[in-house]
């Protein structure tokens, strides 16, 4: 079946078996291998990208299903000259990450609880990245880095 | 993990949903947020030869008021019921328990006729739709027709729809200003309820259960003591009356009789103080 979506800003069209899966879409047919695949069974995480904006496990969708959507992937975040996304900085200032194989759907899941919550307290950010799992840093990292970057964007809000 | 070969039919109205369906024969089945179809179809659990993607119906996502009722479209998703305004006012418990079906990513994509439609025992929606009384709206060729809630789960991941039918509305006695409590009790953030307890208490009472069964379960015997002028702590000591909980990896069944009788004690106190 035909598919066109548009991934990072870039419009793709492709011929897909109906049973393929956005993670798989992406990483093998779009050639983003940015975005990892850890438990297959929509438990983990790892594969998170936002579908219009929205954190999603591309493991758990169809690439049928995004047809026509607008997809963000972890290679979407930085600027076209190389800087950071806030998230991405901010995990970054705050040692976010240790083997780093969680880290693009972490920061995916970040970027889209920010965007509904953009101030969340410590407990919100705990609650608000429960469908990823890290086996590294223990969490604390993730959320000083999730509540740094809520701070800087209220500072460059300000 | 990838499913097995399905023809993929894409739905863009209810009609054209209705005659996919019949079309596809009986193992065809509906796709809408794909979050509790897919990872069975993964797993090779589930290989229906037909999926029809109900996903896109517009006009299958939204929050009315109805008189004395709250009516939600079928494809509304968690997250849009946790956050509706009128959600929240008049169906608090359902607000919330949306809230806590799977994490963040799940609620952006799984719809609450989806949760229904699944009938799984261990799920949260099913139980707040016990609780509260409501009942869903079912389409068919030969027309629609209005299910009790308290009849539509009928066997492990079995209910009340037949093989023509589309789930379209569920409907939900308001609840304004009733005490309310939901109960999940888990090791791990994400994950389904060992056993969880939905609760109102209001103008009408409804206590249900989550994973005490092969469906999700009214616990009639605590509502029956309860209208019988039982106190808390004796109407939750009938929680498990007439039930046969599972046993697997996370519990024994008498530890899931032990965890209701618990559970549904703190959810009648936590409902009445609210």
């Amino acid at each position: 079946m035909k598919v066109s979506m548009t991934v990072n800003g870039a419009r793709y069209d492709h011929d897909v078996e109906p049973r393929t899966l956005l993670v798989h879409y992406l990483r093998e047919t779009v050639g983003l291998t940015g975005t990892n695949i850890g438990c297959d069974t929509s438990s983990c995480g790892a594969c998170t990208v936002l579908v219009g904006g929205e954190s999603v496990k591309s493991c758990t969708m169809l690439a049928v299903q995004a047809d026509g959507a607008d997809i963000t992937t972890i290679e979407g975040l930085a600027d076209a000259d190389g800087e950071l996304h806030p998230v991405q900085e901010a995990f970054r200032e705050k040692h976010g990450l240790q083997c780093g194989y969680c880290t693009p759907g972490m920061v995916m899941a970040i970027v889209s609880l920010l965007k509904e919550n953009p101030h969340p307290t410590e407990t919100e950010v705990r609650e608000g990245i429960e469908g990823n799992l890290c086996r590294c840093t223990g969490y604390h990292n993730i959320v000083a880095a999730a509540l740094y970057a809520a701070e800087s964007a209220k500072a460059g809000a300000a | 993990m990838i499913p097995a070969s399905f023809d993929y039919r894409r739905a863009s109205n209810l009609d054209e949903a209705l005659m996919m369906l019949s079309d596809g024969g009986d193992d065809a089945k509906l796709l809408a947020g794909g979050h509790s179809l897919l990872p069975l179809m993964k797993l090779r659990l589930a290989a229906p030869s037909t999926l029809v993607d109900i996903g896109r119906i517009p006009d299958l996502s939204y929050v009315r008021e109805e008189g004395d009722a709250l009516v939600i479209g079928a494809l509304t998703r968690h997250r849009d019921v946790e956050t509706n305004r009128l959600v929240g006012e008049h169906a608090p418990l359902v607000a919330h328990v949306a809230g806590q079906v799977g994490d963040p990513q799940v609620r952006h994509r799984g719809t609450i006729g989806g949760s229904v439609a699944h009938g799984d025992a261990a799920s949260d929606l099913p139980a707040a739709c016990l609780a509260m009384g409501a009942t869903f709206t079912a389409v068919s060729p030969s027309g629609t027709r209005t299910i009790d809630s308290s009849q539509f789960f009928l066997g492990f991941l079995e209910t009340a729809l037949r093989p023509d039918e589309i789930l379209t509305e569920i409907s939900v006695p308001k609840a304004t200003g009733a005490g309310w409590s939901f109960q999940k009790f888990n090791r791990r953030a994400q994950d389904w309820a060992i056993v969880g307890v939905a609760a109102v208490r209001g103008d009408r009472t409804g206590v249900s259960l989550v994973n005490m069964g092969s469906v999700p379960v009214r616990a009639s015997a605590v509502e029956a003591a309860l209208a019988g002028g039982a106190d808390e702590t004796e109407a939750a000591s009938h929680a498990s009356d007439g039930l046969e909980p599972p046993a697997d990896l996370n519990a024994s069944s008498e530890y899931r009789r032990h965890l209701a009788k618990v559970l549904v004690r703190r959810a009648l106190e936590e409902a009445r103080a609210a």
